[in-house]
């Protein structure tokens, strides 16, 4: 009797947590060990090198399982992706920080009560609904703005792309900034220095590490997000001549051709391997912002 | 600290599935299902009548592997029909699946998109029981897997080129060799086919595709489009007609059955031949494919139903209302 008590007061929650624990493990690590299966296809079954797929922009596979063999070269959708993620968190970071300031230190009971939660329904919206407005509106806007020949461009989607990342900056950024010190602020205030002074001299350099992180998710979100994108880069297969040209990102010729691919075709390896790529940049933001972590963290408060 | 960490980490796992999920949905974006009016729990009690109770139990469990076995044992038939595959196909097989269950509401008829390559893989290996494609199967898979799949050729779809409004007074009717320079990016204004001083657009959609590849094929003689030039490929037909439409000087292509009571954009004319049902029956208008619907081997008897139902002269002005074309009444054949 007393030994299943003690199994209810103990070991039952802590077995089913660890279950699910362990679960959420293996399932990431199937997800990626299956990506690495179907992706290694295009270098191991069709003898493409690395340079095949990384340095050519000369993208035509097969698409039939006895079709002649066709070039993988993804060099456009890496430089697409690169070029249109960067810019989205070029634009989106000053607007962040700017928020993540005014809620943690301007004004925290405005902040708190209206525009946290404003913030917070952003990341709610679905992005068929950021994909369909943008392909609507925007891109009509941005095409007479600029007089250009249509509007579905690298800079439109970089301006999608930025409102979507804005929402996970912003909270991160802010609760960094939160969780500095108030010693560090009084210390400040003591020397003599004004509220913007304290913002811009210590509230930021203290928080920089956590605003790095809340960057990088953001960066790793916009990587990912493949719907929205898609429907307002045009898809152009070509590198864009300038912020005002059209061309494709690796998420949005993996969501236009998969399922129209079959199986095991050269066509459908080269977007797998497109895929194990997307993974791979997001393992590498995380262990990124892992380093930053640790980087903050250390020294004052231990190892936590 | 430490609490920030371990949010930082489940953030970090969160958005890694999302960025995962983010790709694979597109697979299999839209969901329908249509169940019939009662319940598979209801079906069993009325089939109690006819057959024995051990029958329905096993119906009523049944996967698409045994569908055959069981459902050749009643009459009236209770099962449940599964389906994936073309985008293209999707709206008149779900108008199909609707209309079905009320001639046989104990069937449940679940059909997904997924695109024609998914809808051949899956029904080739069992998964589905019919597979929805634009293409034929001999293109896509291999000869030996083509061969155990039988084509049911439920309708003709028929592809028309289509233009911004603002072109519609000024280009009605296209060569086909007008029509093959525009697209391979030799003629890049629309004054050199008798329009107004504007830049054409091209919309596309992506090579794998089986509109496109039917639009190459029979409106482009097989010239491969441009690359070159300007051009916005999109991911499905609703978003094409929504590009051709708020883009001047925009030229694209998508299946009549997207312009059905449609103003938004207007048609063009091929060797002045108008993209119809009519003209495609008689053979006149040479851009047009059969819709497949693939089952593996002979379809199980439920299947049959569905399949024999949407080629019934019944259904068959409902196809025509859609616009698609119906099978039995073309003139010519591929």
């Amino acid at each position: 009797m007393k030994h299943v008590s003690m199994f209810r007061k103990e070991y039952a929650g802590r077995v089913l947590v660890s279950i699910c624990g362990v679960l959420m493990i293996l399932i990431t690590l199937s997800i990626g060990a299956f990506l690495v299966y179907k992706g290694s296809a295009t270098f191991t079954v069709f003898g493409h090198s690395l340079g095949d797929f990384f340095l050519s922009a000369d993208f035509n596979p097969s698409d039939s399982a006895s079709g002649p063999a066709g070039t993988v070269g993804a060099a456009i959708f890496i430089a697409g992706s690169l070029l249109t993620c960067g810019l989205a968190l070029l634009i989106a970071t000053p607007f962040s920080l700017a928020a993540a300031i005014f809620m943690s230190s301007i004004s925290p009971r405005l902040g708190q009560t209206y525009l946290r939660p404003a913030i917070e329904i952003f990341v709610g919206i679905p992005s068929i609904v950021y994909g369909w407005t943008g392909l609507t509106v925007l891109s009509p806007f941005i095409r007479d703005l600029f007089h250009l020949p249509y509007g579905n461009t690298v800079f439109t989607a970089s301006l999608v792309l930025a409102l979507m990342i804005f929402p996970t900056i912003t909270s991160v950024a802010a609760d960094s900034l939160a969780a500095v010190p108030v010693s560090y602020q009084q210390a400040a205030y003591a020397l003599g220095s004004t509220r913007w002074q304290l913002i811009w001299r210590v509230m930021l350099p203290a928080a920089g590490p956590g605003i790095g992180t809340g960057m990088i998710l953001g960066l790793t979100r916009a990587f990912g997000e493949a719907l929205a994108v898609s429907m307002v880069i045009g898809k152009t297969r070509a590198f864009p001549k300038n912020l005002f040209s059209s061309t494709s990102t690796l998420t949005s010729v993996i969501a236009s051709n998969m399922g129209n691919t079959f199986d095991g075709t050269e066509y459908n390896s080269a977007l797998w391997t497109m895929a194990l790529l997307l993974l791979l940049i997001s393992l590498f933001f995380i262990i990124l912002t892992h380093l930053l972590a640790r980087q903050g963290g250390g020294g004052k408060h231990g190892p936590s | 600290m430490k609490l920030k960490k371990v949010m930082g980490n489940a953030m970090a796992v969160t958005l890694m599935l999302a960025s995962l999920t983010a790709c694979s949905t597109s697979g299999t974006a839209a969901t329908s299902t249509t169940t019939g009016g009662t319940t598979t729990a209801a079906a069993t009690t009325t089939d109690v009548a006819t057959t024995t109770a051990a029958t329905t139990a096993e119906t009523s469990a049944s996967s698409a592997a045994v569908t055959s076995v069981a459902a050749t044992t009643i009459s009236n038939l209770s099962d449940s029909i599964t389906g994936s595959g073309s985008s293209a196909l999707l709206p008149l097989a779900q108008d199909a699946a609707e209309a079905f269950k009320t001639q046989y509401p104990d069937i449940s008829v679940t059909l997904n998109a997924g695109g024609s390559g998914t809808g051949l893989k899956q029904v080739s290996d069992g998964s589905v029981d019919i597979g929805n494609s634009d293409v034929a199967a001999e293109d896509k898979l291999d000869a030996d897997k083509a061969a155990e799949l039988v084509d049911h050729k439920v309708a003709v779809v028929t592809m028309a080129a289509i233009v911004n409004n603002e072109l519609s007074d000024s280009v009605k009717n296209l060569t086909k060799q007008q029509l093959i320079d525009i697209f391979t990016g030799k003629i890049t204004n629309w004054n050199e086919v008798g329009g107004p001083d504007q830049a054409v657009l091209l919309v596309t959609r992506p090579d794998t595709s089986g509109t496109r590849a039917l639009f190459t094929e029979y409106a482009l003689d097989g010239n491969q489009e441009s690359s070159d030039a300007s051009y916005l490929e999109t991911d499905n037909s609703g978003e094409l007609l929504e590009t051709v439409k708020s883009n001047p000087g925009a030229i694209g292509y998508l299946a009549l059955s997207y312009l059905v009571n449609n103003q938004d954009v207007s048609t063009v004319a091929i060797d002045g031949v108008e993209p119809t049902l009519e003209n495609t029956y008689n053979g006149s208008y040479p851009v047009w494919g059969y819709e497949h619907m693939y089952t593996k081997g002979e379809p199980s008897e439920t299947v049959k139903a569905f399949i024999d139902f949407i080629l019934s002269d019944t259904y068959a002005s409902r196809i025509e209302a859609q616009g698609y074309g119906v099978t039995a009444k073309m003139t010519v054949s591929r």
